[in-house]
């Protein structure tokens, strides 16, 4: 319905998990458990980012599009747009 | 990072205890927790150790204390938890203790039973003036018509026959039998008479409150009372006396009312006394109990110790962790007298147990990772990196909005009101379960919220938080798609091919078209099995690589270059280069050559074959020679990885005499780890599917749930159906909670575990450490 860039939210993204998995390891306070925070910080910035982008590359060049009912398509047609 | 990366340093020691202040000295030691002590005997039997007349001792207290508790228990009273934990006693505080809980015990004993004896003489007077008050009204009823009347002794003085009676007691159910019995036997020579007695009495048989019955039976001639007392006797009948004349018998009344009433006073004298002596035994039963647990463990612990006759102290073999060295030091000056014990460290070849410090968010995870296989020592520890991708292979498989929401809020509960003690002093076993691993659930409902809104389910609804990427609209002015054609075509697929249908990928997440249509698993399907692909093999290549800090970390850096090396490439360059074929495919080919994108399982096959197929075009140019190249390099590291570090391990040691069957043994044991590894990245990369398997699961039961419970009730539009939408909505909350999130959150968890215990793992876990048991007083609990 709406075009979408592909650019866009991909710098956005990737500089927000950029800012949690590397600028924020620099703001934690000294304390024992500074390693396991920064770990933590690290880790949950890869694991999401890497998911976000498999979904996002997933759906960049579709080779097929949805089958719909004729019942979702007249709705969709006709009443959304 | 401290010490959740590795396990801390634990070392060997010798404790020199004089032997006049060893006991305080482990008593301080104790109230710290900081030291394993090794036993010194194993080869002595328990009765030939040099302390065992002190533990037996503590436990003949144990004994005391225990009979003190059943008689508090039995008298209905609880023994209030001990505040503060006092600390072990000495020897004559402990001899004190002893001869206290004696004599209480004692006491406690001859009051109750003092106070049993005075029961029972109440309940027998009480039961005889019962027998006289009834009978009473028996020998003085007048005569009714009709009935037949007992005889008045007095009236038959005169006759020659006398009439006596037996009165008693009988228990209820045992009437008709000793009615028909005495019937029997001496019918027509007496009358007998039964009543129930007015209020029920305790049975001192059985303890249980039961309405007696009396009976009064008159009866002429000797052997007929012989009779009748011999039957009562097989009854266990209470009999008591029954005077013949009015007076005496109002006499005895009074007399028994006189007794019961003195003995009442005295038995509640007596109760007095027994709640005071319960009272005093509640006062000091907890803080002694705990006294004694701590001085017969310390006396075991003594136990373990070597006497040295030369020097005349005791010596204790420890394993202490370095750090804290100086304070088993402080430990020591504080415990004995003049400062005369001391701690030193000894080299040794062992392995020492593992020590990893956690906190109470750490505990949780710690513990999954443990109960595999305990850390070896100071080998690189899986847990600290387990805190974040354990929630997250979870999620992957459970991803859905609500229900992580629901997660995350039952967590949260957990954990804010973690400090009450209504929820830490659960009992049921199911539930401290689900308590001590809240934060974990908390950690896995957060990152399922976040899968949910990637694959854009909400209890099985996508959510359009960005407008969807694909028009109907274009596409059906492309195609004429009027309502007469919708008619006749119950379905039809959006083109990409068509300018203006596909407008650029959803920018977080899956489109929420896909929930609409009737193809989504086949878009679906192919998106997460490529999604756990990829993962399985970023995960795997994450634990290969922790296996570096192991290297460098024992000093074998050999086998950075004889096995890192070798593994790293033969990962990389056959899965590595799968998940490179996945991108490039993502990237390069679009809807345009949808008809003749190539297939990445057949170029995955025929790379290994070493054959081509025609119809599946490459993806690259140059891809066959490329592939060849990285085969030949995958293959071309498994003899590096199979003979390099035993080869290493001869060359260093060929000038020291090494046998045979020593490097037999290094050599099979690096085939194997070969052959696993090898093997085990194909079988594990497959294993990772499962991700994909659970996930699709989880899906088709929510969309299941909504389409035949929930949405049925929307059905009636009308103030009825508004009613009838809270059952249905009742059903559909228990079923989520049941199916939804108790099984597949269970499944979902085993799953995450079993991905990180064998696939993740065993890339450089080993696990055969034992973990470090500090001697320490744990706190007393109340059965």
């Amino acid at each position: 319905m709406t075009a979408h860039s592909f650019a866009l939210p991909l710098v956005l993204f990737s500089a927000f998990c950029r800012l949690v998995g590397i600028a924020a390891p620099w703001f934690v306070p000294k304390g024992p458990n500074r390693g396991v925070i920064i770990t933590m910080l690290v880790t949950t910035a890869v694991c999401c980012y890497l998911f976000w982008l498999i979904a996002i590359l997933a759906q960049a060049n579709p080779l097929f599009g949805p089958q719909l009912k004729n019942e979702t398509i007249w709705y969709v047609r006709f009443l959304w747009e | 990072m401290g010490s959740l990366f590795r396990s801390e340093e634990v070392c060997l020691a010798q404790l020199f205890l004089q032997s006049a202040s060893a006991y305080s000295c482990i008593s301080e030691l104790g109230e710290r927790g900081l030291l394993e002590f090794r036993d010194l005997n194993p080869k002595v039997s328990p009765f030939q150790r040099r302390f065992v007349g002190e533990v037996r001792r503590c436990e003949e207290m144990e004994k005391t204390f225990t009979f003190l508790q059943q008689e508090l228990r039995a008298a209905g009273r609880l023994p209030a938890p001990c505040p503060e934990s006092p600390r072990a006693p000495a020897a004559r505080e402990a001899l004190r203790v002893q001869e206290q809980s004696e004599q209480l015990a004692q006491e406690l004993r001859e009051v109750s039973r003092s106070r049993s004896s005075l029961r029972d003489r109440l309940r027998d007077l009480r039961q005889h003036l019962h027998v006289l008050r009834e009978g009473q009204r028996f020998t003085s009823l007048p005569v009714g018509p009709g009935r037949e009347p007992i005889l008045d002794p007095s009236l038959h003085h005169h006759l020659d026959r006398k009439i006596n009676f037996v009165a008693g007691v009988i228990h209820p159910w045992r009437v008709t039998a000793f009615e028909r019995l005495l019937w029997r036997a001496c019918r027509g020579y007496l009358v007998a008479s039964f009543v129930e007695m007015p209020e029920p009495m305790e049975d001192p048989a059985t303890g249980e409150s039961i309405t007696w019955v009396i009976f009064l039976i008159s009866y002429w001639g000797e052997q007929i009372g012989q009779k009748i007392r011999k039957i009562s006797n097989c009854f266990h009948c209470q009999v008591y006396g029954y005077p013949e004349s009015e007076a005496s018998r109002t006499e005895a009344i009074t007399r028994l009312h006189g007794q019961i009433q003195e003995l009442s006073v005295t038995l509640e004298e007596t109760e007095k006394y027994l709640a005071e002596v319960l009272d005093k035994v509640a006062q000091v039963l907890p803080t002694w109990r705990v006294q004694v647990q701590k001085m017969k463990a310390i006396y075991l612990v003594l136990n373990q110790c070597s006497f040295d006759v030369t020097k005349k102290c005791l010596i204790a073999e420890v394993w202490c962790p370095v750090r804290d060295l100086t304070q088993v030091q402080d430990a020591l000056r504080q415990g004995s007298v003049s400062g005369s014990c001391f701690v030193q460290r000894v080299p040794t070849t062992e392995s020492p147990p593992t020590l990893i410090r956690t906190n109470k968010f750490t505990a949780g995870f710690q513990s999954i990772v443990d109960a595999y296989g305990v850390a070896s020592y100071q080998e690189v520890n899986p847990a600290p990196y387990a805190i974040i991708t354990f929630p997250f292979i979870f999620a992957i498989m459970f991803g859905d909005v609500g229900h992580g929401l629901l997660m995350f809020l039952f967590a949260l509960w957990m954990v804010l009101y973690e400090d009450s003690p209504r929820l830490r002093q659960g009992t049921n076993e199911i539930w401290l379960t689900f308590f001590e691993g809240r934060y974990l659930i908390l950690l896995m409902g957060a990152f399922s919220i976040y899968t949910g809104f990637i694959y854009n389910e909400c209890f099985s609804k996508a959510t359009a938080i960005f407008p969807s990427a694909w028009s109907v609209a274009t596409m059906a002015n492309h195609s004429s798609w009027s309502s007469a054609y919708l008619a006749t075509h119950p379905s039809l697929t959006l083109d990409p091919n068509v300018t203006g249908v596909f407008q650029g990928p959803y920018p977080f997440g899956i489109d929420p078209i896909w929930s609409l249509a009737t193809n989504h698993l086949n878009f679906l399907n192919s998106f997460k099995m490529k999604m756990s692909v990829v993962l399985g093999i970023v995960h795997m290549g994450f634990g290969v690589m922790l296996g570096v800090f192991n290297h460098v970390h024992f000093q074998q850096r050999h086998r950075l270059v004889l096995e890192f090396l070798p593994e790293m490439i033969f990962l990389l360059a056959l899965f590595g280069y799968l998940v490179f074929l996945i991108f490039y495919k993502w990237i390069k080919f679009s809807a345009a050559d949808s008809r003749v994108a190539p297939s990445i399982l057949i170029h995955f096959i025929d790379m290994f074959l070493f054959t081509s197929n025609a119809e599946n075009l490459p993806l690259y140019p140059g891809q066959v020679p490329v592939q060849m190249v990285l085969v030949v390099l995958a293959l071309a590291s498994v003899p590096v990885l199979l003979l390099g570090t035993p080869l290493y391990q001869w060359c260093r040691q060929r000038g020291l005499t090494v046998g045979a069957h020593d490097f037999a043994e290094i050599f099979m044991h690096q085939a194997i780890h070969t052959i696993e590894y090898c093997l085990g990245c194909v079988s594990n990369t497959a294993s990772y599917l499962r991700l994909w398997a659970l996930s699709l699961a989880h899906a088709q039961l929510s969309e299941v749930l909504w389409s035949m419970v929930m949405r049925n009730g929307f059905v009636g539009l009308s103030y009825v159906g508004g009613v009838v939408l809270v059952p249905v909505f009742a059903a559909f909350a228990v079923l989520t909670v049941a199916i939804l999130l108790v099984m597949e959150g269970l499944s979902a968890f085993l799953h995450a575990l079993r991905l990180h215990w064998v696939e993740f793992q065993n890339k450089f876990y080993v696990g055969a450490g034992y973990k470090l048991c500090p001697f320490a007083f744990a706190p007393d609990t109340w059965e």
